[in-house]
């Protein structure tokens, strides 16, 4: 029953527009050019120290010789510091045209209008556009990006920023300290709740670039907060690299969520350390949607500090033709009753390789802390391949862990079944795959799962047959 | 004319080099219910995989066409929206698709762009054809046939079946594994969408099911071939007396398809 589907060549949201930045850092990381790009944002002193001290790290520490093939990483070949416009938009009016116009075919302003309390859209190295609305500022709630909280909210900044996720912690969040720009600060004072998901839009736009968005999250005692961000990136022939640093501390009864859809361009290298840490009966949850890049290496933490504190995290992983997602989760459980739930969802096609990378740690204090893993991974032909490599650590007697690992094809029985119902073959197909991942999707904001459906069905086309 | 016509013609259909169906002729029209009995291996469900198109199985010989298009030529797909229909014995469990969704696909799949059932007219016709089959509510909800018992997945099928309504429906082992009360509920569906433009072959291996749908013509597999046909009386003799004097007035001895009278 195979037919041939046509190919689409390129990426959906290829297009890039005209360069209209003003400024940017020479290639290649030195000093120098953490100097300027500290000098450029016009930062305390101690902020430069802690930039300084992260490159020599950076220097120091050798490339990680697990996970994925970073061979085609070349840090002297990238700029690290693109500032887009010289101001910052603070109403759409405000904001540059061209940038515009990007945000315009990425869906923004409709997405704004219908779900967000507060838009913190990034282009390039920095946050352009930023609007929030009254009554999240009336109920105390900071929501800005990270560069404009170093000079606001100083005292705050420096109390938790590297507190989870020092530069020491690996290679690239060294690297993320030394020349981050950007990215989201959200503080959500004691008993808060912000009831609308507050929003970001990431995208870098200049060939070569590296984008080092820094995000910090504080949700104080009994607060909650809910915070998506989409990426998308343009096709570029030379090796873009994105690495971020996400840090958010959850108190004692608060709540955070995390929701992410990267889908990157197929050259870009993805590198992304996140970590949160709970307090007594606080709840930390990653949504995390992995698509697109040469190589994404993600592997989303929860620290379970206090007594009773719960994570979770779902994922899925879709890897095609050249592309190797290596994603998959930490759960450490430092306290008692702690719990902690990860699902991953990886699909493989095209010669695609997807792993499943885990930690699930339960400290000596762990007593009475469970966790439930389940990864599942749909190969949909031969030339994929699929890893799960699963680590338990285990210093405490009390504690219960499950762990279910699945590998499936898309059965020749499904298809048939569906056809047989006038679904042709590529519908089918997209049903059985978009079900699969449906765990994922039902997390999403409504307006998101439709994007991503779409998304899915357009990384299916030609992918059967 | 009324309704539509599926004619078999000398159908040969074999699964990896094993030929299971050698030479099936049958007919069926608009109007019509046809019954397809014989026991356990004799080609029955090969003969409705091989009519839908699964690929499993390879057609060697004979030709099956509907109103004189080649079915043969066409993909499952194709299959469907021509008219023909497959209620299945073991239908698949998709997860994470709702039973709901999947239907109003294979609605619109048929209906084609452009004219896509309303959402309102969708959800009238579900709910009267759930209530008509005594179908809790909640399973449109649920995904499709994940955690169905034997009895929900064929109400399923025949709520698929009286929603897409198809030209010409065949229907494998639809009675297998029901109680005696989800019988009656799969019959009144099956009985419910007779009509001049509609066709059915039933196929089952007891008599039990043709108690609630009484059959126009009843045909005999044996050895991977119709070997009798008659009307409903010959399903009662069936049920009265068995299979075996069939096979002795053929001179038959082992019916199952790897053997040769």
């Amino acid at each position: 029953m195979a037919k041939n589907v046509p190919e689409i060549d390129g990426y959906k949201y290829g297009f890039h527009d005209k360069d209209v930045s003003v400024f940017r850092t020479e290639r290649g990381l030195t000093k120098t050019v953490v100097e300027e790009i500290s000098r450029m944002k016009e930062e305390p002193e101690w902020m430069l120290e802690e930039r300084l001290k992260a490159l020599d790290i950076f220097y120091s520490k050798p490339m990680p010789q697990w996970g994925g093939d970073l061979n085609g990483l070349d840090f002297d070949e990238i700029v690290y510091y693109v500032k887009p416009s010289e101001k910052q938009g603070r109403t759409w009016d405000e904001v540059p045209a061209e940038i515009k116009e990007t945000f315009d075919r990425l869906g923004i302003p409709e997405a704004e209008q219908k779900y967000l309390a507060g838009v913190s859209a990034q282009y390039e190295s920095e946050v352009v556009y930023q609007s929030l609305e009254k009554d999240l500022e009336e109920l105390g709630i900071i929501f800005t990006d990270t560069d404009s909280a170093l000079k606001k909210h100083e005292d705050l900044f420096k109390e938790y920023f590297g507190k989870v996720i020092p530069a020491s912690d690996n290679k690239f969040s060294a690297l993320n300290t030394a020349v981050w720009s950007g990215g989201s600060f959200i503080y959500v004072p004691k008993g808060v709740k912000a009831t609308a998901p507050l929003q970001a839009y990431f995208r870098i736009n200049s060939e070569n670039m590296g984008q080092f968005e820094r995000t910090l999250i504080i949700v104080d005692e009994g607060a909650s907060v809910h915070y998506v961000e989409g990426c998308t990136a343009p096709v570029f022939t030379t090796n873009s690299l994105h690495s971020a640093v996400v840090e958010i501390f959850v108190k004692r009864d608060g709540y955070c969520r995390y929701t992410t859809i990267q889908n990157w361009a197929n050259n870009v290298y993805n590198l992304v350390t996140k970590r949160a840490t709970c307090d007594e009966n606080a709840t930390m949850e990653w949504i995390d949607g992995n698509m697109g890049s040469k190589l994404t290496m993600k592997y989303p933490s929860v620290l379970l500090r206090g007594e009773g504190a719960r994570g979770m995290t779902i994922s899925i992983a879709l890897a095609g033709k050249g592309q190797h997602q290596d994603a998959g989760a930490k759960m450490y459980h430092l306290a008692p009753n702690t719990s902690s739930s990860i699902v991953s969802k990886s699909i493989s096609k095209q010669g695609g390789k997807v792993t499943y990378r885990g930690i699930v740690h339960f400290g000596r204090k762990a007593e009475g802390a469970r966790s439930n893993i389940e990864c599942d991974t749909l190969i949909l032909d031969n030339e994929s391949t699929s890893d799960t490599i699963p680590y338990n650590e285990i210093y405490n007697d009390n504690i219960s862990l499950e762990h279910e690992a699945k590998v499936s094809k898309v059965s020749e029985e499904q298809l048939f079944y569906l056809m047989s119902r006038g679904i042709g073959e590529q519908e089918a197909t997209d049903m059985i795959v978009m079900g699969f991942i449906e765990p994922f999707t039902r997390e999403l904001p409504m307006e998101y799962a439709v994007e991503m459906n779409r998304l899915i069905s357009y990384e299916m086309e030609g992918s059967i047959g | 004319m009324a309704g539509s016509t599926l004619e078999i013609k000398n159908l040969h259909v074999s699964i990896e080099g094993n030929e299971i169906l050698k030479g099936v002729n049958l007919t069926i029209k608009g109007g019509e219910f046809h019954a397809v009995m014989g026991p356990n291996g004799t080609g029955k469900s090969t003969l409705a995989s091989a009519i839908m198109g699964h690929p499993k199985f390879e057609i060697t010989e004979g030709s099956i066409t509907l109103d004189g298009e080649d079915v043969l030529e066409m993909e499952v797909d194709e299959r469907a929206r021509a008219g023909l229909f497959l209620g299945m014995q073991y239908p698949s469990e998709i997860s994470g698709v709702t039973t709901s969704d999947f239907l109003r696909s294979s609605i619109n799949a048929k209906r084609g762009e452009g004219n896509e059932i309303s959402l309102m007219k969708f959800i009238k016709e579900m709910d009267e054809a759930l209530d008509f089959l005594e179908i809790d509510k909640n399973m449109a909800q649920r995904y499709l046939n994940e955690g169905f018992s034997g009895g929900e997945k064929k109400r399923n099928e025949i709520l698929q079946l009286m929603l897409l309504k198809p030209e010409i429906a065949i229907l494998d082992e639809i009675d297998s594994g029901l109680d005696i009360d989800a019988l009656k509920v799969v019959s009144k569906g099956i009985n419910k969408m007779r009509e001049d433009n509609f066709g059915c072959l039933i196929i089952t291996h007891y008599q039990r099911l043709l108690n609630y749908i009484t059959p126009d013509q009843v045909h005999v597999m044996m050895q991977g071939r119709v070997v009798k046909s008659g009307g409903p009386e010959l399903a009662q003799r069936l049920e009265a007396e068995g299979y075996e004097w069939i096979k002795e007035e053929l001179g038959i001895e082992d019916e199952t398809v790897g053997q040769n009278a």
